[in-house]
C-alpha cells in the first residue's frame, strides 16, 4: 500500500462519497442520454442471472406441481363419483346403441336388405353461374380425373342440386333442378305420392304428374324416387307449397341462389344394367277371342 | 456492538496474523454487503410474492442505513456503490435514480453515525423511517423528472410503509450476525 500520511487518507476518504455521488448523477445522465446502453447492460446481467432463476423458477413448478396434484387426489373421491355415474350412463347408452344395432340387423334380415353400396363423391367448388335467361346450370370447378361422369348427382350440404350434363377437363357442368328442361322422378314423403318435379327456371320447380286422388300436402318433405339409373331413392329434395289452389311447387331445400361447395356423387347405378323384362309376349286383346254379346248392327259380311 | 477497527494503539505486541485468519477477517467484514447483494438478487427472482418488488429498495435501504451506522467498514462507499448499481441493473427505472438514493442515505447515516449509534432502536427506527420517506420522496421526485410525467404515488407509498415495516426486524437479525459470524474481531 502506498504509504499516505492519515490526514491525506482521511481528506481521500472524505472525498470518496461525494465523487461517488457525482458519479451516480453521471449515471442518471448518461441513462438519459444513451437508453440503449442501459438497455444493454440490463440485457447482459440478465443473461448471466438467467440459468440462477431458472434454478430458482424449477423448484417453484416442481412445488405447484406437487401440491396441485395433491389438491386433485384431495378431488379424486368427488371425481371418482362422477366417473362412476358418468360410466353407468355410458353404459345404459352402449347397450340401447348395440340392442338397437342387433334389432336393426335382424330387421334387415328379414327384410333381405341388400345394402347400398357407400357413394364416392368428389367435392367442388361452384366457380360460376352459367345461367342465362333460358338456362340454370353452374360450373363445378372439380378433379374431374376422380371419376365423374355425366348424370352424377350434385348436392350441396342441404339437398340436391342438379345432374352433370357436361364434362370438361377440369370442370363440369351442372344442370340445376329448377332449369327448364329438368325432371326429376320425386316421391312425397307423408302422402307416398310419386310426381315428377319440373324446373321452369323459376326458383321454384312445378310438380307434375302427382295422383289427382293424393294431392301432395303443404309442407312435406319432398325426396328422389330412385326410378331413373343415376338417382338413389330419398335424397332430400325439397318441401311442398301450395303457390295457389292446384299448383303446388317445392322449394329446393339447396340454397341454389349462392352455391358454393357442392359435392358430386357416384352412385355406380349407371353401371347396373337392368334386365330385360321377362316374358314380354303380346296378349291377344280381348275382342278378338270373346264374342261380342250383342249382334253388331251392321252384320256380319 | 464491538468496535470494527483495532484501536491504534495495541497494549502488547501481537503476532502478524496467519493467511487464513486475515481471509476469516476479510469474510466476515464482507458479510454484510455480500449478504446484501444477495438479499437484492433473490429480490429480484422471479418468486412471484406480492409485493417483491417494492420490498427490495426498503430492505437495501434498511441494511446499508444499518451497517453504515454500525459498522462503515462492511458498508463502505464503494460498495455502497456497487450495491446501488446492481439496484438499478435489476430494476426498470431510470438508471441511477436508487444509486443516488442509496448513496445519500449512506452519507447520512455516516455523517450521523455517532449519534445514532447510541441512540434507543426505537429512536433510531424513527430516524430511518424518516430518512427513508425523503429517500423515497427523492425518488419518486427523480423518477417522474426523467420521465417527464408525475408517476403514481401509491406505490412508492406501499414501498416506503414495507422498507420501515422490515426494518426492525432487519436490525435484529443485523444486531445478531454483526455479534457472530459477521464479527471480525471473533475470527
Amino acid at each position: 500500500m502506498i504509504p499516505l500520511s492519515i490526514t491525506l487518507r482521511q481528506a481521500l476518504e472524505r472525498l470518496v462519497l461525494p465523487i461517488l455521488i457525482v458519479a451516480a448523477l453521471g449515471i442518471i445522465l448518461l441513462g438519459q442520454a444513451d437508453r440503449g446502453l442501459t438497455e444493454r447492460v440490463r440485457m447482459g446481467l440478465a443473461d448471466i442471472l438467467a440459468p440462477a432463476y431458472g434454478l430458482v423458477v424449477w423448484p417453484q413448478e416442481q412445488a405447484r406441481d406437487l401440491l396441485g396434484r395433491m389438491r386433485d387426489m384431495g378431488r379424486i373421491e368427488a371425481e371418482n363419483q362422477r366417473l362412476r355415474a358418468e360410466n353407468a350412463n355410458l353404459r345404459h347408452w352402449y347397450d340401447v346403441a348395440a340392442a338397437l344395432a342387433d334389432e336393426n340387423a335382424a330387421l334387415k334380415a328379414n327384410l333381405h336388405w341388400m345394402p347400398d353400396p357407400a357413394p364416392s363423391f368428389v367435392t367442388g367448388r361452384v366457380v360460376r353461374d352459367t345461367s342465362g335467361l333460358y338456362a340454370r346450370s353452374v360450373l363445378v370447378a372439380a378433379n374431374v380425373d376422380a371419376g365423374i361422369h355425366k348424370d352424377e348427382i350434385v348436392l350441396d350440404g342441404s339437398g340436391l342440386v342438379g345432374r352433370v350434363t357436361e364434362i370438361g377437363s377440369r370442370s363440369v357442368r351442372v344442370l340445376l333442378i329448377t332449369d327448364a328442361s329438368s325432371r326429376i322422378p320425386v316421391r312425397l314423403e307423408v302422402s307416398h305420392g310419386a310426381a315428377i318435379m319440373a324446373g321452369d327456371n323459376s326458383g321454384t320447380p312445378r310438380l307434375i304428374y302427382y295422383p289427382q286422388d293424393n294431392p301432395p300436402i303443404e309442407g312435406e318433405r319432398v325426396v328422389t324416387n330412385g326410378e331413373i339409373d343415376t338417382m338413389p331413392p330419398g335424397l332430400p329434395v325439397g318441401q311442398i307449397h301450395y303457390v295457389r289452389p292446384g299448383q303446388p311447387v317445392v322449394i329446393p331445400f339447396a340454397s341454389l341462389g349462392h352455391l358454393d361447395i357442392v359435392r358430386v356423387f357416384d352412385y355406380g347405378r349407371s353401371a347396373v344394367v337392368p334386365p330385360d323384362a321377362p316374358g314380354r309376349i303380346p296378349v291377344r286383346r280381348p275382342a278378338d277371342s270373346l264374342p261380342l254379346p250383342f249382334p253388331s248392327p251392321l252384320g256380319r259380311g | 456492538m464491538t468496535p470494527d477497527q483495532a484501536p491504534e494503539f495495541q497494549p502488547g505486541i501481537q503476532p502478524r496474523p496467519s493467511l487464513w485468519r486475515r481471509l476469516d477477517m476479510l469474510s466476515r467484514r464482507g458479510l454484510p454487503a455480500a449478504l446484501t447483494g444477495m438479499a437484492v438478487l433473490l429480490l429480484s427472482a422471479p418468486f412471484g410474492l406480492p409485493g417483491q418488488a417494492e420490498l427490495l429498495p426498503g430492505v437495501v435501504l434498511s441494511s446499508v442505513f444499518f451497517w453504515s451506522v454500525f459498522r462503515p467498514a462492511s458498508m463502505s462507499s464503494p460498495i455502497v456503490f456497487l450495491l446501488g448499481i446492481l439496484v438499478d441493473l435489476l430494476g426498470f427505472g431510470p438508471p441511477g435514480v436508487m444509486l443516488l438514493v442509496v448513496l445519500l442515505v449512506h452519507g447520512v447515516a455516516l455523517s450521523g453515525r455517532y449519534g445514532f449509534s447510541r441512540a434507543h432502536i426505537l429512536v433510531l427506527w424513527i430516524v430511518f423511517g424518516g430518512l427513508s420517506l425523503a429517500a423515497t420522496a427523492l425518488q419518486w421526485g427523480l423518477i417522474s423528472a426523467l420521465s417527464l410525467h408525475l408517476v403514481p404515488t401509491v406505490a412508492f407509498a406501499f414501498q416506503w410503509v414495507l422498507g420501515v415495516g422490515v426494518f426492525p426486524l432487519l436490525c435484529v437479525v443485523f444486531s445478531t450476525l454483526g455479534r457472530s459470524i459477521a464479527n471480525p474481531d471473533r475470527a
